[in-house]
């Protein structure tokens, strides 16, 4: 067991956790989005989870943070706050805010996240790139949305659990980089509409059966 | 080639090296001229096939023996295709862009008639009565060779060429030596990882060596990405043993079995020629198993990697290593514990791996007299743009800027000022004059808001936009950005558009702000090394030039007329001359009319700003003017 102090809190937790999932368990609210619980090795793309740690010069994302006895964490400084925004802010000027037409409306992690950071959903000094996405997906049975998406990967994370073999990965690069399915198989062969874990876990209402409303799963 | 099984590794080198040295002799009569051409890539690409088929064909005619010897590149691009004619009784002599009519010509006059042609020469190679030789020439007499001391004087094809002079002789050392000691020797000689970071090599290797674990690998990093630079595949094309004597002192130094060179696949000479050095080195036994009788063997793999810039990122060379998506991925843990499918790994770049042999063979006491006590060794740079003699130049690490521009490089062309120098690619940044005395070494480029990178700069004259600069810069690493994390994906291509605006004249009150306050946090919220970087350029010419970006904001003027949307190009009618019509024919969009008085005038709805008018007008008019902004440009009708 290791001690740590967070917040001003004490905290014992397990030798070798990382620190968001320490944070967590003990009810500290840390944003994140491609992280989740149980997760062995995060990817840490979406530059949420900062902390400052006494002892480094600048924020690190608390998802790829080990603890470790003695530790001191701030959760919530001004630069802490400050990178979380902005990482925020980037994410909210690439999204298609639509939230009255939107599945995701009231349960969004975009909203909570904007609620919990004190920001607007419109973000005034960038210019939107919503527009500029494009929202086609090879998948016969799966719409996508990628004027909503994050690029969490939540969705890759959730079907390479649930699948022997996985379905979804990211395509394309840069700013143009979407999730997409490449595959041949047979659509009546598709494991997906018995799964559809992805579509579940989406935060944002970015998965859902083609054909239908987006995220009506 | 049979060796008694209890010779030790030495002998067996020695061996080799005396078998390379008599058929290299046989193969080449000592009283026959050698037509040295430099066939790199660059040599290629301006020309030396031609011009080699021309030597064979002259000799042919005239009737005349000689050696045609095809080697790598010396580094003197602006001369290329090179060639060196050593020809007996005279000092070797390198001649520049020679063109195949050059090659008929110098076949005829100087191996057949003796007359060295003057006029075509570069310099000799050695000291001489007769002509110049490079002692007299800054380009040379200021450089210093460690890493490319073989690069164009040796055929990379041959083996036998490097071990004849002296190669491997590095490698058969630490065979007798404990690892710790060669680890030892490199932390010593304070090597810098010449790949951009400059993490001390030593250091890697120390933590690499002491990691546990049976099977660790070595990766040569050779996926050069950065604009405008070569370094590596001049390398890989020129001298390949050399790295790969470098690479396998270091699987010997870290305890590692494997080894991949990750060289990119539009490399294609440099793949070709890598790979055929690693099987004339298995042949010989330097590399495979039990290397020269040793208890060592080393298979190394070329690796061809599909020409994404980030994967010259150590983390995301390994995932596409494994065959996945090229993202880089979070570190800790470095590759040094947990790198190549979970192994122990080292990744040294092409000019660190091949600074390697030098240092076993003269010391670390000698590598620290080159250079500056806190980057010692020499540094490689490919000094490319507004220079009159551009290539690849090494030199002493501490050299100034200055003098490696104005007098190794031979300074801007064309009587026009200097500007800046982008030293570090995408990720480095630009440098004003005033910063022209800066030394170049990893911590002094550092201060000076630059890095060393991996070698490429870039010299801008009077004319180059820094606006436009940047905004080249950061629609390369926009394009190159992997997209996996948020600040790099989305923040690069907010900078891009903003800039894109900027040179368009759609500045705002503001945009500057917005540039430094986004920059820093990609700075600080990026995820690997490219996003990190990716600011640089901007943040330092904002830094450094700010008067330019306020000019295109709020004048929406071009500064040095580069910006289309912000210049307008004009006829001074007190200098064109009447009916010269040179200007007409060229204009691709007929924008170019006859006005009063028989002289012309542009059409501004119509022109394109191509500038083709303005090299067409015969120098002696210089009839054609550019103006920013573009509404000072005189208006003049079209005639009816």
């Amino acid at each position: 067991m290791v001690r740590l102090t967070v917040d001003e809190k004490e905290i014992e937790a397990e030798e070798g956790q990382n620190l968001l999932q320490v944070c967590l368990e003990n009810g500290i609210t840390v944003p994140h989005l491609c992280f989740l619980e149980g997760m062995e090795n995060s990817p840490a793309s979406c530059r949420l989870c900062f902390v400052e740690i006494e002892g480094m010069d600048c924020p690190v994302p608390s998802c790829q943070t080990v603890v470790h006895d003695g530790m001191v964490v701030n959760t919530q400084s001004p630069a802490v706050r400050h990178l979380q925004r902005s990482a925020l802010q980037l994410l909210l000027s690439a999204h298609r805010v639509d939230c009255s037409d939107c599945p995701a409306n009231k349960r969004c992690a975009l909203q909570q996240l904007a609620k919990l950071l004190g920001i607007p959903l419109k973000v005034k000094h960038l210019e939107s790139l919503a527009g500029e996405v494009d929202t086609r997906m090879g998948h016969p049975l799966l719409a996508y949305d990628a004027g909503r998406c994050v690029l969490c990967g939540r969705c890759l994370y959730a079907c390479a659990k649930h699948q022997e073999h996985p379905l979804l990965t990211f395509v394309r690069r840069g700013f143009s980089t979407r999730v997409d399915f490449k595959g041949k198989t047979d659509p009546a062969e598709l494991p997906c509409l018995a799964c559809l874990a992805c579509v579940e876990i989406c935060p944002v209402s970015a998965l859902g059966f083609a054909g239908k409303t987006l995220g009506a799963a | 080639m049979n060796f008694h099984p209890e010779k030790l590794p030495q002998e067996r080198l020695a061996a080799l090296a005396e078998d390379a040295k008599r058929r290299l002799a046989a193969k080449r009569r000592a009283d026959l001229p050698r037509i040295i051409i430099g066939m790199a890539t660059c040599g290629l690409a301006a020309g030396a096939s031609e011009t080699r088929a021309a030597f064979e064909q002259a000799l042919a005619e005239q009737n005349l023996e000689a050696l045609i010897i095809p080697v790598g590149c010396l580094g003197h691009c602006y001369a290329e295709p090179l060639v060196v004619i050593e020809n007996p009784g005279f000092p070797p002599i390198a001649y520049h862009s020679v063109t195949p009519g050059k090659a008929k010509a110098l076949v005829k006059s100087f191996l057949a008639e003796g007359d060295p042609l003057f006029e075509y020469v570069l310099a000799a190679l050695e000291e001489n009565d007769l002509l110049p030789s490079i002692a007299d020439f800054p380009r040379f007499y200021l450089e210093q060779r460690v890493v490319m001391e073989k690069c164009g004087s040796i055929d990379p094809a041959d083996l036998k060429e490097y071990l004849s002079r002296g190669g491997y002789a590095g490698l058969v050392r630490v065979l007798g030596l404990p690892p710790g000691e060669i680890v030892g020797v490199l932390s010593e000689s304070g090597l810098r990882g010449r790949g951009g970071a400059g993490f001390p090599t030593g250091a890697k290797w120390e933590l690499a060596r002491k990691v546990e674990g049976s099977k660790k690998t070595v990766i040569c990093n050779a996926d050069e990405g950065d604009p405008g630079a070569y370094m590596d595949r001049t390398l890989l094309e020129s001298n390949p043993h050399q790295l790969l004597e470098g690479l396998a002192i270091c699987a010997y130094s870290v305890g590692a079995a494997d080894a991949v060179v990750y060289v990119r696949a539009e490399y294609p000479l440099a793949v070709k020629t890598i790979s055929r050095a690693i099987a004339q080195a298995e042949q010989a036994n330097l590399l495979g198993k039990g290397i020269l009788g040793a208890n060592f063997d080393l298979e190394v793999k070329v690796f061809q990697g599909s020409g994404a810039f980030v994967c010259g990122e150590e983390t995301a060379l390994i995932e596409s290593l494994e065959g996945k998506r090229g993202m880089p991925r979070f570190r800790p843990p470095y590759p040094v514990e947990h790198g190549l499918w979970g192994r122990p790994t080292v990744i040294n770049n092409v000019k660190t791996l091949s600074t390697v042999p030098a240092i076993i063979e003269k010391g670390a006491q000698w590598f620290r007299t080159i250079g500056t006590p806190n980057s010692p060794g020499t540094a490689i740079f490919s000094v490319v743009g507004n220079v009159t003699r551009p290539g690849l130049v090494e030199i002493p690490m501490g050299t100034t800027l200055r003098t490696l521009i104005f007098e190794i490089c031979g300074g801007i062309p064309r009587q026009k000022q200097f500007k800046a120098v982008q030293i570090g690619g995408p990720s480095g940044g630009c440098l004003p004059e005033s910063l022209l005395d800066t030394p170049v070494d990893f911590d002094s480029l550092t201060r000076a808001g630059a890095m060393m990178g991996s070698g490429g700069l870039v010299v801008m004259d009077e004319e180059s936009c820094m606006v436009n600069v940047a905004r080249y810069f950061l629609d390369f690493t926009q394009n190159e950005s992997c997209g996996k994390c948020t600040f790099c994906r989305i923040g690069t291509r907010h900078l891009l558009n903003i800039l894109d605006r900027i040179t368009k004249g759609e500045g705002r009150e503001g945009d500057l702000e917005l540039l430094e306050t986004l920059g820093r946090d990609i700075k600080e919220g990026a995820l690997c090394g490219l996003g990190k970087t990716a600011p640089n350029p901007i943040l330092t010419s904002l830094k450094y030039f700010r008067s330019e970006y306020e000019a295109h904001i709020r004048e929406k003027r071009c500064p040095s007329m580069m910006c289309r949307a912000l210049t307008a190009y004009y006829i001074d009618p007190d200098k064109c001359a009447r009916g010269c019509e040179a200007c007409v024919g060229c204009c691709p969009v007929d924008a170019i009319f006859t006005a009063k008085g028989r002289k012309k005038a542009i059409d501004q709805g119509l022109c394109v700003k191509c500038g083709e008018c303005v090299v067409s007008c015969p120098p002696e008019y210089d009839a054609v003017k550019r103006v920013s902004p573009a509404h000072l440009a005189p208006v003049v009708e079209r005639p009816k």
